[in-house]
């Protein structure tokens, strides 16, 4: 037996192609999903410099940020959108990239697809020209984004130069009580460590609270793990794992799918492996989580206040609180639950998934949206739609006041034409609360779905617990 | 890639903390399929007004600071999103050095990938460089990289670390996919062999 290695470990020494220099390897990339925006000018390298991609076959094209999610059939209005999608499509063509277009049923957001179609796998490495690829570390993958450059670089020879990563653990051990959810372990773990508390690091997600998660809930929480500062977010993937690939259109077929899960019950962190850094965390003392401010590390439970400057002992994060309470038109002691919205976005890569729209429609059922809410529902790929609509999600939506959109990205970064307007307030159950990030001047609450819901309904941020 | 090796200039001050890439550049100018062009909307968002005239007190509006080459700035600096927008904005805008006492690991990736040099100091000198920078035009900051030496205004002598690859790849405007390219026969013969150990992929 060698050194105990931690899961992180094992996947980089499995991916090691060569050393370059002290600190630099040349790792090997299973996976390479693109989309439109972060992926024009890494085409435009290749045909500038002559080059083909090396594995077209384990390269994977949609389109998501830019797609209206309405009236999809009528195509794009906005030009520049337009030329952006009609250029990642002429480039999948181009090159031989397999390509979900705009209308077929599977297409929706890159990491809500990934999973959905099996091509993310245990023991893989996957990349993608987004923050949010961190998603895929659910399945115990090593899953990150990375810029256009990189996306140019993986193109060209299926690899990257990389140096290692620090190893972090965060132990969440406990039940979850009701009405809490992955999303609230997300920014419990981000309120407590900061959003630079995992820089350096690669996250792996350890304990009985972790395991007694379902895909969708490990997928929301390693999809935030950027939101704590590191790329990537992994968990051991166990039977819950294997369950969920089984039979998915890219995953392994019968025969070698047996030999695929026995090599993927090998990987976990062996017991005495050395992480650099260890955070643990109580799940059963946790309650619903909201932000109040425009980092995902201002997170508070519902049950809180919204706090003052003076709380914070650090100058630039005084200074941040400041500039933080006069964009969002805060007051410093006001409880978080007076806070009231005009705006609620329920979807994103983070909470597009079946489970967050089952998770919705159990608080909505019967109710009503509250008359001075806009409240949208986007499910994160054609395939979650079709699922809702089958299960009648779609109808308690439509009845309770909802507008039922079709699948893309659409109000987490307002790329497309679904944006708040300056001074709107929006319980969001996306990941980020940056300045601007859904609308320019947009006031965004990040909450699970189910709390979002129970914004919907009462028009102000609300504990779900609290909702009969 | 443009190489980087000295450079003197204006240092501009940005004390705030968590500055994110969604605040480098807001995204609805990452429609663009061009790598250039971006400078015009460095900041755009805290740098003009709604009718489009400029925010005065804005940092890089103010005439010491119109042609700064190095920020200074807060910690965690380049949070968020991949957007290679954003060190592709600071480039065009004329940006070739940030300093913070952290930055986000891909914003961080990214610079070294276009010719901008991410410097990380210790809270202390990065208080003294804001004072440094604060004093607007006169007072200029100068950055050798080969020697990893910040010196300030006063002459004071910051001493930073950085790693050999990074270092080495802008010290020589290196083409990394080149570089990659030369190594083939190595890519090659580990797919090879995981074909055989995990025929699934």
């Amino acid at each position: 037996m060698g050194t105990p290695r931690t899961l992180y470990d094992k996947i980089w020494d499995s991916h090691v192609v060569d050393q370059l220099e002290d600190e630099a390897y040349i790792l090997y990339i299973d996976r390479h999903l693109v989309h439109e925006v972060t992926s024009p000018q890494a085409f435009e390298g290749l045909r500038v410099a002559g080059r083909k991609v090396r594995r077209p076959d384990a390269t994977f094209a949609v389109a998501d940020h830019n797609v209206p999610t309405k009236d999809i059939e009528k195509g794009i209005t906005d030009p520049e959108s337009k030329l952006q999608v009609d250029t990642l499509e002429a480039n999948t063509a181009e090159f031989g990239i397999p390509y979900f277009s705009m209308t077929d049923d599977r297409r929706g957001i890159v990491h809500i697809i990934g999973p959905e179609q099996g091509l993310t796998l245990p023991g893989m490495t996957i990349v993608c020209g987004d923050s949010h690829t961190s998603t895929h570390g659910a399945f115990g993958s090593l899953a990150h984004g990375i810029g256009t450059s990189e996306v140019e670089h993986v193109l060209a020879t299926q690899t990257l130069v990389q140096e290692k990563a620090k190893n972090m653990r965060v132990t969440v051990s406990g039940d979850l009580p009701p009405g809490v959810t992955a999303k609230d372990i997300a920014l419990a773990i981000i309120g407590k460590i900061g959003t630079a508390g995992g820089t350096g690091h690669v996250i792996e997600y350890a304990g009985d609270a972790i395991r007694a998660l379902s895909m969708e809930g490990r997928m929301t929480l390693c999809n935030m793990t950027i939101e704590a500062g590191a790329r990537a977010g992994l968990i051991a993937p166990d039977e819950t794992t294997f369950e969920y690939i089984k039979g998915r259109p890219y995953a392994p077929k019968a025969g070698t799918y047996e030999q695929a899960v026995a090599y993927w019950k090998t990987l976990n962190s062996d017991e005495g492996a050395y992480f650099d850094t260890e955070v643990e965390l109580d799940a059963s003392e946790l309650i619903p989580y909201v932000t109040w401010g425009t980092s995902p590390e201002d997170a508070l439970p519902i049950t809180g206040s919204v706090p003052a400057p003076s709380d914070f002992a650090d100058e630039g994060k005084r200074g941040a609180a400041e500039r933080a309470l006069k964009y969002m038109g805060l007051t410093a002691g006001m409880k978080l639950s007076d806070i009231e919205v005009d705006h609620v976005f329920i979807g994103s890569c983070t909470n597009g998934r079946i489970e967050d729209l089952r998770a919705v429609a159990k608080i909505v059922e019967g109710k009503k949206v509250k008359d001075t809410v806009n409240a949208i529902i986007v499910p994160g790929s054609g395939l979650v739609k079709i699922q809702a609509e089958d299960e009648g999600l779609d109808k308690i939506f439509e009845a309770a006041g909802f507008e039922w959109r079709q699948p893309g990205c659409s109000m987490c970064l307002a790329m497309n034409p679904d944006k708040l307007a300056p001074g709107d307030r929006c319980a969001s159950t996306s990941n980020r609360n940056f300045e601007g990030r859904q609308g320019q001047g947009g006031r965004t609450h990040l909450v699970s779905p189910a709390m979002a819901a129970a914004a919907a309904v009462t028009g102000h941020l609300t504990d779900v617990r609290d909702l009969g | 890639m443009e190489k980087f090796n000295k450079l003197t200039a204006v240092a501009a001050p940005m004390p705030l903390v968590n500055i994110d890439t969604d605040m480098i550049i807001p995204k609805q100018y990452l429609k663009t399929i061009q790598r250039k062009g971006l400078g015009k909307n460095l900041f755009a968002e805290m740098r003009y007004n709604d009718d489009g005239t400029e925010v005065e007190d804005f940092v890089l509006n103010q005439p010491a600071y119109r042609n700064a080459e190095i920020l200074v700035a807060g910690d965690n600096f380049g949070c968020g999103s991949s957007r290679e927008h954003a060190p592709w904005a600071l480039l065009d805008f004329g940006v070739r050095c940030v300093i913070s006492t952290s930055f986000a690991d891909i914003f961080h990736n990214n610079c070294f990938r276009n010719g901008i040099l991410p410097i990380e100091v210790s809270p202390e000198d990065l208080s003294k460089l804001m004072e440094d920078a604060e004093r607007g035009a006169n007072a200029t900051i100068s950055i050798d990289l080969e020697a990893q030496e910040i010196r300030g205004p006063d002459g004071g002598v910051i001493h930073f670390e950085i790693d050999h690859f990074n270092k080495h790849c802008l010290l020589t405007g290196l083409d990394e996919i080149g570089l990659t390219m030369k190594k083939e026969d190595k890519v090659a013969e580990y797919e090879e062999t995981r074909k055989m150990q995990q025929p699934w992929l």
